[in-house]
């Protein structure tokens, strides 16, 4: 019995296959809470991509159904969504930063950090609520078309997204500047750091499926 | 020796986004790299939409293909994600979520585009019948 159980019980690791008794032994208990935290998070963004996945395909599928309306090549201002880029993609550096400024534990650098990368990501959300509230003004609002809808949805999505995540940013500049770099301050960090870095992957997809494939077609 | 024949089990994972490395120069490098590529890639993809300097039928498979490539640059220099023993849970959540993604984004496109030329509107076929 024992010996039928125990190439499995030591698969991967050679050195372990003379003793089932030492391995289970060894066995290291559960994961530190840095991990099990981590990984939780990184499998809430992974379901939160998927939720993108969605939009994006429902993008994709309404990107010609424009109803006799404005298509995205007479609407989409690419300087703007340039100028977008470069904020979120220099936010999510200096977020970066502040993650090395923690681990650190340098209060000073990371509120530095933590700051630029907050005013980064305040103006993007800026800029795109320029966007928007200049094509509502120009007739071109989420009820002018089908494509209009899928649009404002995605894009919305991920300005809720930013909206929620700036929320998140200064919330931790305070917890930082009160309780200091805790354990428990440090894990809610690693979830800020991914969940802002996370953001600017699916403004990747945004910016060359939605801005420049819609509109070149 | 003994300790070399028998080596305790150290096998820890790292949590998404940790860094092997712990000095502070070699990671600001890291994320210096990182932007450095993401520049690159995306002022290709800027360059590419607006030229004709290429085939154009080819614009959204360049653009598709940068974008991929962008994503990568930010999981591995940003979030960190390597092929490492260490990161095993965290790419193989990573491949079922993308897993998940490209049946979505590919079946969704796929089946309604195959919707859209077999059930056309009842005007467009009674047009397209009236000019045969």
């Amino acid at each position: 019995m024992t010996d039928a159980t125990l190439p499995y019980v030591a698969h991967g690791d050679p050195h372990h296959v003379r003793g089932m008794q030492e391995s289970v032994i060894a066995h290291e208990g559960p994961a530190p809470k840095r991990i099990v935290t981590g990984f939780g998070f990184w499998i809430f963004l992974l379901s939160d991509i998927v939720m993108f996945s969605c939009f994006f395909a429902s993008y994709s599928v309404l990107l010609g159904q424009t109803a006799g309306g404005p298509s995205g090549a007479q609407l989409f201002d690419l300087r703007s969504v340039a100028a977008e880029t470069a904020f979120l993609l220099l936010s999510s550096f200096a977020c970066g930063m502040a993650s090395i400024a923690a681990d650190v534990r340098s209060v000073r650098w990371y509120q530095i950090a933590m700051a630029v990368t907050g005013l980064l990501g305040l103006g993007f959300l800026l800029l795109e609520v320029r966007e928007f509230t200049d094509l509502v003004s120009r007739g071109a609002g989420p009820t002018r078309s089908a494509f209009l809808s899928a649009f404002f949805t995605l894009v919305g999505c991920h300005g809720v997204h930013v909206t929620a995540g700036l929320l998140w940013l200064l919330t931790m500049m305070a917890q930082v500047y009160t309780k200091g770099f805790r354990a428990d301050i440090m894990r809610r960090m690693l979830c800020f750091a991914l969940f802002w870095h996370a953001l600017d992957i699916i403004w990747v997809a945004i910016f060359s499926i939605v801005y420049l494939i819609g509109s070149a077609t | 020796m003994s300790d070399q024949a028998h080596p305790v089990y150290e096998h820890r994972d790292v949590a998404p986004g940790d860094e092997e490395e712990v000095r502070v120069g070699p990671r600001v490098i890291g994320y210096v790299i990182g932007l450095g590529l993401a520049i690159l890639l995306t002022a290709t993809s800027f360059f590419v939409a607006a030229t004709n300097l290429v085939w154009q039928p080819s614009i959204p498979v360049a653009l598709l293909v940068l974008a991929i490539a962008q994503m990568g640059v930010h999981l591995v220099f940003f979030l960190h994600i390597t092929t490492g023993p260490d990161n095993t849970n965290n790419v193989m959540a990573l491949a079922f979520g993308l897993l998940i993604v490209f049946l979505v984004v590919g079946g969704s496109v796929w089946i309604m585009s195959h919707l859209d030329q077999n059930m056309m509107p009842m005007e467009q076929i009674m047009h397209e019948l009236r000019q045969h």
